[in-house]
């Protein structure tokens, strides 16, 4: 990597005019019937200036911060999924010639995007999501090169929301890699400026266009202080030691049922989660059955659709979908992918109406774990 | 497809509003490649002309209030290939179904100069307790864009997408941040079957369960959550007796917090 430079806050927005020259769309942090979401920027002062996200189980707050802070909030409802994989894609369309039928792909150029303010947890998200689609038999090819044409700047967590736990996994809060460009914001009594580090070529000729300074040492370890602060202030943790066994061999554990009695079957920690990646496809014709279409939406393992196999769902009660969820994030998606699908984000435990929280879930059966949920189901024969 | 045997489309309606058939005339633009691909056989909100049954399609609106509409739903079945209801009122008992939870006789003493002119049952129910039918489309009213898709589903003789999962699956795909957890506004949208888009939340206003039940709502649950910020039981039976007051989950849930 190479050397680190300082981008003073006033000369910021030189980032959007080098973007928007190279032919970037700018998606970026914005405020959104409140919260901060992710959308399109026209320049620095699109950006959520002196807001913060207050975040706990079931509840997110916006704050007005004492400081004019562009990055000082967490991370939002929606992720960057939504312009890789949108949630509502048409596949392709069918027309009827004669007694057979045309087929009309999808030829859209790709948008080029420039992601701005992409979190160390989303970082990885973005890389378990790489996975998933792009390796493997069958590639999602409009994620390909949706995802090849992306630029990645990075935001470095200085601060750590209510329910962050990126330390426990692993995933943050500094991002190592994987990202063009990261800035570290920091603002002191008299002065606002950004702490920037270069991951790419593509990054540096961003760079080049930029009023910048090399990097003191002193900025370089104001910058790294910061990010450790955040490290320390985590708001929940998880215990990730043998969790793959523990969720695997306790199926019938009697948590599952108190879960089910609390849990929505709403969706919603699926619907935000930055790795899910499940979807359906619906074929839907017109009215005259001349003309044909194949939509991809995104989907959940907690509808009954998701599970439905000749006769019925498999997965029917909210205590199984439940469990899918909490499974396959923490355990079999180690399976299927060598990893881990859960990045410590969050977002599950923000935006579920109900507050269910995993890394509550995880202690809760760890604590009571096999023995005694034998008994209990013994009990209940 | 040759346009001499053209399906026959007959819409009813017993005790509603009009406001589910009239989604059906709302599709203006599609309404011609509609008349071009059904015979529009019965339908008295849009033609006096009146063809006769059997018919292939029926779509019935509204709820069973009477003795008289008790029986003439039997006749409509009688002369209907396929028989979908539209609509809360026809698959639920609509609005009306809110005299279920109290004595008719009472009403009727206090609105009509002569009650002995009204002749009335003392229930609002749905289609579907009456006679069988072969599907339900839901809402509020029903959204036009769905009646469109069941039509040209029956047409090539294929399953409507018409998901049964919680509104916050659309809320959550049309990127609308959520009112209940950001904005702490009370919202049916987890336990109510989609189809409507999640519209009020895009208002920033919670969803008011126009569609009904989900496939496997979990009432309790929200009203536990709603009693924890401070909702009283009233609030909460209200919020679940409206359009849908009458199918099973809700009325249930309601009848929790009758006290
Ligand atoms: S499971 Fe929850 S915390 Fe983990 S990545 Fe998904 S949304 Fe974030
Ligand atoms: S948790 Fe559910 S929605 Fe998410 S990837 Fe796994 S199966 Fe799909
Ligand atoms: S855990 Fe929460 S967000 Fe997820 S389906 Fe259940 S109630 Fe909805
Ligand atoms: S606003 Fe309502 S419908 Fe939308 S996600 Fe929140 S609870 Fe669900």
């Amino acid at each position: 990597m190479s050397e680190q430079v300082v981008l003073e806050r006033n000369d910021l927005n030189g980032l959007f005019t080098v973007l928007q020259g190279q032919g970037y769309t700018v998606i970026g942090p914005t405020l959104q019937d409140g919260a901060i979401v992710y959308d399109e920027l026209t320049s620095d002062k699109d950006l959520p200036e002196g807001w913060t996200d207050e975040q706990d189980g079931g509840i997110y707050r916006l704050k007005k911060r004492s400081d004019k802070a562009l990055f000082g909030y967490v991370v939002g409802p929606y992720t960057w999924k939504r312009f890789l994989d949108p949630p509502e894609k048409r596949l392709w369309q069918a027309k009827r010639e004669g007694n057979d039928f045309r087929i009309i792909p999808e030829n859209e150029p790709p948008p080029k995007y420039a992601f701005l303010g992409v979190r160390s947890c989303e970082i990885h998200a973005l890389a378990i999501q790489d996975r998933v689609f792009l390796e493997g038999d069958y590639r999602n090819t409009s994620y390909e090169k949706r995802r090849e044409a992306a630029l990645i700047i990075g935001v470095q967590c200085v601060q750590a929301g209510g329910t962050c736990f990126c330390v426990s996994v692993n995933t943050g809060p500094r991002a190592e890699s994987g990202f063009d460009l990261a800035l570290t914001e920091i603002l002191e009594e008299d002065r606002h400026y950004f702490v920037v580090e270069t991951g790419t070529d593509q990054g540096a000729k961003i760079i080049d266009g930029l009023k910048v300074q090399p990097a003191k040492e002193t900025e370089v370890a104001e910058a790294d202080n910061r990010i450790s602060h955040a490290a320390k202030n985590m708001g929940r943790k998880l215990n990730t030691e043998g969790v793959r066994d523990l969720l695997v061999q306790n199926h019938d554990h009697a948590r599952w049922d108190e879960v089910a009695n609390r849990c929505l079957s709403c969706a919603n920690c699926t619907m935000v989660c930055p790795t899910c990646f499940c979807s359906t496809v619906e074929d839907v014709t017109d009215i005259t059955g001349e003309h044909a279409e194949r939509w991809q939406k995104q989907d959940s393992c907690f509808t009954m659709d998701f599970s439905y196999l000749h006769g019925g769902s498999v997965r029917a009660s909210t205590r199984s979908q439940y469990r899918q969820w909490l499974t396959h994030k923490l355990a079999t998606w180690i399976d299927q992918f060598d990893e881990s699908g859960c990045t410590g984000c969050g977002r599950c435990i923000t935006w579920c109406p109900v507050a269910i929280d995993l890394t509550e879930e995880v202690e809760a059966i760890r604590k009571s774990s096999s023995l005694e949920s034998v008994v209990q189901s013994d009990k209940e024969r | 497809m040759t346009k001499i045997d053209k399906p026959k489309l007959a819409v009813w309606k017993f005790a509603s509003c009009d406001g589910c058939q009239l989604s059906l005339l709302d599709c203006e633009d599609e309404l011609l490649s509609v008349a071009e691909e059904i015979e529009i056989a019965h339908f008295p909100e849009a033609t006096r002309q009146v063809l006769k049954g059997p018919y292939d399609l029926s779509l019935v609106e509204g709820s069973i209030t009477t003795p008289q509409d008790a029986k003439r739903i039997q006749e409509v079945r009688r002369v209907s290939k396929t028989l979908i209801t539209i609509g809360a009122c026809a698959t639920a008992g609509g609005i009306q179904a809110l005299r279920n939870f109290q004595d008719v006789k009472e009403f009727v003493s206090i609105v009509y100069a002569n009650p002995a002119y009204i002749d009335t049952l003392n229930q609002s129910t749905p289609i579907a307790e009456h006679v069988a039918v072969d599907f339900e489309l839901r809402g509020c009213p029903i959204n036009k864009t769905q009646l469109l898709e069941v039509i040209s589903a029956f047409l090539a003789k294929r399953k409507p997408n018409t998901p049964a999962h919680s509104t916050c699956i659309e809320c959550k795909r049309r990127g609308t941040v959520c009112v209940m957890v950001a904005g702490g506004t009370p919202c049916l949208g987890p336990i109510t079957h989609a189809g409507c888009g999640a519209i009020c939340p895009s208002y920033q206003r919670g969803c008011y369960g126009c569609f009904g039940p989900m496939e496997n709502p979990n009432t309790s649950s929200m009203s536990e959550g709603w009693k924890k910020s401070g909702a009283s039981d009233d609030e909460i039976k209200r919020v679940f007796r409206t359009f849908n007051a009458w199918a099973d989950s809700f009325r249930e849930e309601s009848e929790k917090h009758d006290k």
